[in-house]
């Protein structure tokens, strides 16, 4: 069965009580002076923001506002040219390979194509996520995952209403499917922070609601800090409590979502 | 009415024009064709003249002589032996090769460069060449051949593994990055079971060049049915030797039968 609902007036109450001057204490994800270039093409300009702990954060921007570039900078996927990012107290600038990885494990990625290992079940899919904290052969394949790993994967599927499919091929899910396997991978993480880049773009409407729900609804119960990005500007204003808006690599809007209506959302993108 | 020909639209001309750089190169490599020809000896007329030698051999042969069947049979087993264990040690060894010589997989570039030669090196040297270096090093018999087998399964593999791992989506390969796999996991997890159905298709295609390479390792000693088929020859024995070529057709034959079945199940099935 699926454990997600829509946004209730308690979400709403929760997203009022964000106030962009949290203590520092507060902040999960720090960008300061964040530029990226590819080639003589600016991406990103300068861009500045905090987050607060537990609280949900929607990007949005035309195509090539840098909403995506940004997600990954964040977690150095893509390298910055100048700025600095800190997530959960550590700084990622110089950071070595193993220090990256440490810093990632604590961090959910939710990628607009799913990124599933299509040959593997989705049992296997979501086992990987324990590669976060374990390594080797025994993170792999369910086959090989230990007893309690392969539990714990099991709960997730659950968490995400697929515990049918454990052993179903990735590729043969259906898109609302796969990205929720996908949704079970990161929790499979115990992140603190889960970034969604388009998590529904590459599905229907009634599948992308119940996977923003299920996503969003996910996160709270476990204070989960979310960002995530969205053309999607009903998702924008049901589910996040602040909206950042991108133009041209730099933010052109950051306010609390109540504060927007659709209109005044689209009027962004005119 | 036609418009005139000049009115109407025109096509572009059916071929670029030629540089004088690819006119010289046309020429040099014509050149290199005539003088390669005549320097080989080539000549229409001698094939010709020695069509009825090629009739009196196939006279001679027939019937084939089946009075050592069982001899035969024993080494043409023999010979698979040397295929299946060369093929299947081979693949194995092929598998880190391949790893360490993909550029995305590798550790360094020295590596990278240093293992691509290596494998390039088994290719390169025909295996007839590193069976009778085998013969030196280990004795003659088919342990020298199985030995050669292997070298030359791991050019063959070792290049086409690679290949297969580099074209991998690297979308899965991204998302565990993401959440802070190490290398390892991320080949193991998501780089192996994407490239698997190219590598056993590969591996199929080792083992029916190997069943072919290991009977004519024979020759040099290097164990299999080319010894037998060498004593007949230089026996005149064209009646057991035709029995031998026929007893090659056949295992060559069923074993490309198999490969080729398996093959088209695993591309049918991804």
């Amino acid at each position: 069965m699926l454990h997600h609902r829509l946004p209730t007036e308690a979400d709403r109450s929760v997203a009022s009580e964000f106030t962009p001057s949290q203590s520092p204490a507060a902040i999960d994800l720090s960008v300061r002076g964040l530029t990226k270039r590819f080639g003589s093409m600016e991406i990103l300009r300068d861009v500045s923001f905090s987050v607060a702990k537990g609280s949900v954060v929607a990007l949005i921007g035309a195509n090539g506002a840098g909403k995506s570039t940004l997600l990954r900078c964040c977690l150095r996927l893509s390298e910055p040219d100048a700025g600095s990012v800190e997530i959960l107290g550590t700084q990622l600038n110089g950071l070595n390979h193993s220090g990256l990885a440490k810093t990632r494990s604590k961090v959910g990625f939710v990628f607009q194509k799913h990124n599933l290992c299509g040959r593997l079940s989705a049992l296997s899919n979501v086992v990987h996520g324990v590669q976060s904290r374990s390594h080797g052969p025994l993170s792999w394949y369910q086959v090989l995952a230990p007893r309690a790993v392969r539990e714990e994967a099991m709960e997730m599927l659950q968490c995400v209403g697929l515990a049918h499919r454990a052993t179903s091929r990735a590729d043969q899910l259906s898109g609302g499917q796969s990205q929720r396997v996908a949704i079970a991978r990161a929790l499979m993480q115990r992140p603190q922070i889960i970034f969604a880049d388009e998590p529904v773009a590459s599905l229907d409407p009634t599948a992308g609601e119940e996977v923003m729900a299920l996503l969003i609804s996910l996160a709270r119960e476990r204070g989960v800090t979310v960002v995530f990005t969205t053309h999607n500007l009903r998702h924008a204003l049901d589910y996040a409590e602040r909206i950042i808006g991108l133009r041209a690599g730099s933010i052109a809007m950051d306010d609390r979502a109540s504060c927007y209506s659709v209109e005044k959302l689209r009027a962004f993108y005119a | 009415m036609r418009e005139p020909v000049s009115e109407r639209l025109q096509a572009p001309s059916r071929f670029g024009r030629t540089s004088p750089l690819q006119f010289t190169l046309l020429v040099a490599v014509g050149a290199t064709l005539i003088f390669s020809f005549y320097d080989s000896g080539f000549s229409a007329w001698r094939f010709v003249e020695g069509m009825p030698n090629i009739w009196r051999l196939l006279t001679e042969m027939f019937p084939p002589d089946f009075s050592r069947i069982s001899a035969v049979v024993a080494q043409l087993i023999e010979t698979f032996q040397m295929a299946f264990v060369g093929t299947f040690v081979g693949v194995l060894l092929s598998l880190p090769i391949a790893v360490l010589a993909t550029r995305t997989h590798s550790p360094s570039r020295i590596v990278y460069y240093l293992t691509r030669t290596v494998v390039s090196f088994f290719r390169t040297i025909p295996d007839l060449v590193w069976a009778l270096i085998f013969v030196v090093a280990v004795g003659l018999g088919p342990f020298a051949g199985t030995l050669a087998i292997i070298v030359d399964t791991i050019g063959f593999c070792g290049r086409f593994f690679a290949e297969a791992m580099e074209e991998v989506d690297e979308g899965p390969q991204e998302a565990l990055r993401a959440l802070g796999a190490s290398r390892l996991d991320i080949v193991g997890s998501a780089v192996l079971p994407a490239a698997m159905p190219s590598m056993i298709a590969t591996s199929l295609f080792s083992l029916e060049k190997a069943t072919r390479s290991s009977v004519v390792l024979g020759i040099v000693g290097a164990g299999g049915i080319g010894v037998e088929l060498e004593v007949a020859m230089n026996l005149f024995n064209y009646q057991q030797a035709l029995t031998i070529i026929l007893a090659i057709f056949l295992l060559v034959l069923i074993v490309e039968q198999i490969g080729g079945r398996i093959r088209n199940r695993i591309i049918a099935g991804t």
